[in-house]
């Protein structure tokens, strides 16, 4: 049984129809990359799949790991092991950083029927976690994202993921913003993750970031519907020829 | 300069009905028979003043621009009594869950009377002295020295401050008052653990007032922190009218905390009066979580060089809850500082208010002054009416003042949400985290923790009473379209 399967998703905004009929399916294990320009849906098929309510999914169904997805409020998905890593990470001003994650890893522990962590617990896999993705340890009571640079937050988020240990874990325009290094960082912190029970998606509008993370899949994103879909090689066809020539000869998507 | 700035509010604002409460003229003629031989004479003309005073001006309008955003009809028309001694029992039972752990004592008074059954004086801290007021002032009169207090500093205090031209509800307490805590800090003392002073309505049926009376005279140097703490038991409403004149000496150190937690039938004023010499720091501390009309008002006079105050309040309403705070900041010399933090979270139809006056007198050069009033809303129909006002009569100060008023992000809940927080838990924690900058300037780590358990059990209730009204209307909507489909 495939981990996600998009089937057919149209989604709108304000009436607005940004996914025309996506059709998507990751197995476990893999890695998968959407690309396209700007306007194509690609964080619009992120926002959708975390259940933002924003969207209003006006056809379609998508299963994650046999459930529907789309009858999930954000935090169900979370906890059935869904994660997203924002394009903007929202500063929370008055929560540290250190307590709001353990609170997340506990809200989903319970869910599995684990035991749920204690301060004690979490700090050593936090500290060890941290240390994965080169975090200053003085972020650790800071408030959520408050005060950090742009990179700060990015690596945040994937310190997030590494530490809730999703199924499926979507990376919406992470690489965007980020120098080099952190770049290099981020990468390393999904790298360490992948694993054969894990899959993900990740979004961008660069090559540059599957540089470090080697996708199975690259998929091409234009006006709501995946136009194109190839192997890693297809993302540097992309960087040469600009999306233009992927909208040329577009098959729908197909990949099993 | 004078600068004067409204956020909202109708420019044609209703007048209240005025009235002459016979059941305050019938409390005050018992309470001057009953006092008659034991009041010392200078009290006797506190208390003619007062009555004077409030018997001349009746309750304010909402034409009074103090009192522009509160309408008192409710107030003015329902007959409240006043009740005798003794005539509500409550139990030690009842009481038990209002305690604060960790208190250094605790003064509890019933329907305004002063219930030694029920209070905890054991060891006193040294350097504390702490006495109801009204056996103090009976002790004074007989000459003897009520056990730990001595009295012969309350004719020099009690009524210096509060002024009774000033504002009725404190000539009204200036008259009624009959009894309250005196405390005392010595000279030098540092009372670490808070003083409780618990003020319980229990109408047991009947609407009752109490108008109590608080003295704090912090001497030089002295360390301490007081809990004013207003509870009720039973559903009646209560109207509880309380003034605290608190003195801090010259370098002295007191926290002041009010914790407003009674019924939502509840009215209560209270006035808190601080009077800092030179070097002084005070802290007042407002929790406002109950009551169905309250005014909240805090007024410092930095009458001494170098004085600083902090005045940092946290109110939390929701049906139809009114929670009104006027700050009234006076800067008398130079170099002292003041800095105002009052944040409001208002759910349902409730509706606060935040009046923040500084004026800074002539020779108070060097003035720090600072105020900020933030504030959530959380529904449609919560409403808030921020007012900051500067009379600046001196020309080297620093005076700043802002108001915010917002929602709840819908960006942070989803953010919250999207790693597994539900959704009651993730409004929870945004509100937690709003009301805790409040907290964060507590310095007194019982009082604070106190106070932080009280505001956590409020907003959980907000969250809660927010996830019933959503899934009650979701349920009318289904039923809706049902009709339809029929």
């Amino acid at each position: 049984m495939a981990l996600l399967e998009i089937q057919d998703l149209h989604a709108s905004v304000g009436g607005h129809e940004i996914l025309k009929g996506v059709n998507l399916t990751l197995n476990a294990g893999e890695v998968h990359s959407i690309m396209g320009p700007n306007g194509s849906g690609k964080s619009t098929l992120a926002q959708v799949l975390a259940r933002r309510e924003t969207y209003e999914v006006t056809r379609g169904r998508v299963l994650f790991d046999g459930k529907d997805l789309l009858d999930m409020q954000p935090e169900e998905a979370a906890r059935e092991g869904l994660f997203m890593a924002f394009q903007y990470p929202v500063e929370i001003p008055g929560i540290g950083n250190a307590y709001f994650l353990r609170s997340a890893l506990n809200a989903i522990r319970k869910h599995r029927g684990q035991d749920e962590l204690d301060a004690m617990d979490f700090l050593p896999l936090y500290k060890e976690r941290m240390k994965l993705l080169e975090m200053d340890d003085k972020l650790m009571n800071r408030a959520v994202n408050e005060g950090f640079s742009g990179g700060e937050k990015k690596r945040n988020e994937i310190l997030q993921m590494t530490v809730l240990e999703p199924k499926l874990a979507i990376l919406d325009e992470t690489d965007s913003g980020l120098d080099i290094d952190a770049l290099r960082i981020v990468a390393q912190g999904v790298n360490a993750m992948r694993s054969p029970e894990r899959a993900f998606l990740v979004i961008t509008h660069y090559q540059r970031l599957l540089d470090y993370i080697t996708p199975d899949f690259v998929h091409v994103l234009v006006d709501g519907k995946i136009v194109r879909s190839g192997g890693p090689e297809l993302a540097l066809e992309l960087e040469d020829k600009g999306y233009g020539s992927a909208e040329v000869d577009a098959p729908e998507a197909l990949h099993a | 300069m004078r600068t004067a700035a409204r956020e909202t509010g109708s420019e044609k604002a209703m007048a209240t009905v005025t009235r002459r409460p016979n059941k305050y003229l019938e409390a005050y003629g018992e309470l001057i028979a009953l006092r008659q031989e034991r009041d010392p004479v200078w009290l006797r003309q506190l208390r003619e003043d007062g009555w004077a005073r409030f018997h001349a001006k009746g309750f304010p309008t909402t034409h009074d621009e103090d009192w522009r955003f509160t309408n008192l009809a409710a107030l003015a028309k329902t007959p409240f009594q006043r009740v005798e001694k003794g005539s509500v029992a409550v139990s030690a039972q009842e009481i038990e869950k209002f305690r604060v752990p960790g208190a250094a004592c605790q003064l509890v008074f019933v329907n305004g009377h002063f219930a030694p059954e029920l209070s905890e004086l054991g060891n006193l801290p040294e350097g504390l002295e702490i006495c109801p007021l009204e056996r103090a002032i009976d002790c004074g009169m007989v000459g003897a020295a009520p056990e730990g207090c001595a009295p012969e500093g309350i004719e020099q205090h009690l009524g210096r401050y509060a002024d009774v031209r000033r504002d009725v509800f404190t000539a009204l307490n200036t008259a009624l008052w009959e009894d309250g805590a005196y405390l005392r800090i010595r000279r030098g003392a540092a009372i670490e653990q808070p003083v409780h002073l618990l003020y319980v309505s229990a109408g047991a049926g009947a609407e009752i007032m109490t108008h109590p009376r608080t003295l704090i005279v912090a001497e030089p140097t002295s360390h301490a922190a007081v809990i004013e703490d207003y509870v009720s038991i039973g559903a009646e409403a209560a109207f509880s009218n309380a003034v605290t004149e608190l003195v801090a000496g010259q370098d002295a150190v007191v926290s002041h905390f009010l914790v407003e937690r009674e019924n939502l039938a509840a009215f209560n004023v209270s006035t808190l009066r601080l009077e800092q010499a030179r070097g002084s720091n005070v802290a007042s501390h407002s929790i406002l979580l109950g009551g169905g009309l309250v005014r909240n008002n805090v007024h410092p006079v930095l009458s001494g060089e170098g004085a600083e105050c902090l005045i940092n309040g946290l109110f939390v309403g929701a049906g139809s809850q009114h929670l009104d705070n006027y700050m009234l900041v006076e800067h008398a010399q130079p170099q002292c500082s003041s800095r105002q933090f009052y944040n409001g979270i208002l759910d349902g139809h409730a509706h606060g208010v935040f009046h923040g006056r500084i004026i800074v007198h002539k020779d108070a050069q060097k003035t720090d002054a600072k105020q900020t009033n933030r504030n959530l809303l959380l529904s449609d129909d919560a409403r808030i009416d921020t007012k900051p006002q500067l009379e600046i009569h001196a020309d080297d100060v620093k005076c700043t003042h802002g108001a915010t008023i917002g929602q709840i992000e819908d960006e942070q809940l989803f953010y919250l949400r999207s790693r597994g927080i539900d959704e009651v838990s993730a409004r929870n924690t945004l509100l937690y985290a709003f009301a805790a900058e409040c907290l964060d300037r507590m310095q007194e780590p019982a009082a604070r923790e106190f106070a932080e358990g009280l505001i956590r059990e409020r907003l959980t209730e907000l969250a809660r009473n927010r996830q019933a009204a959503a899934s009650a209307a979701a349920a009318e909507e289904e039923a809706q379209n049902w009709e339809e489909v029929r």
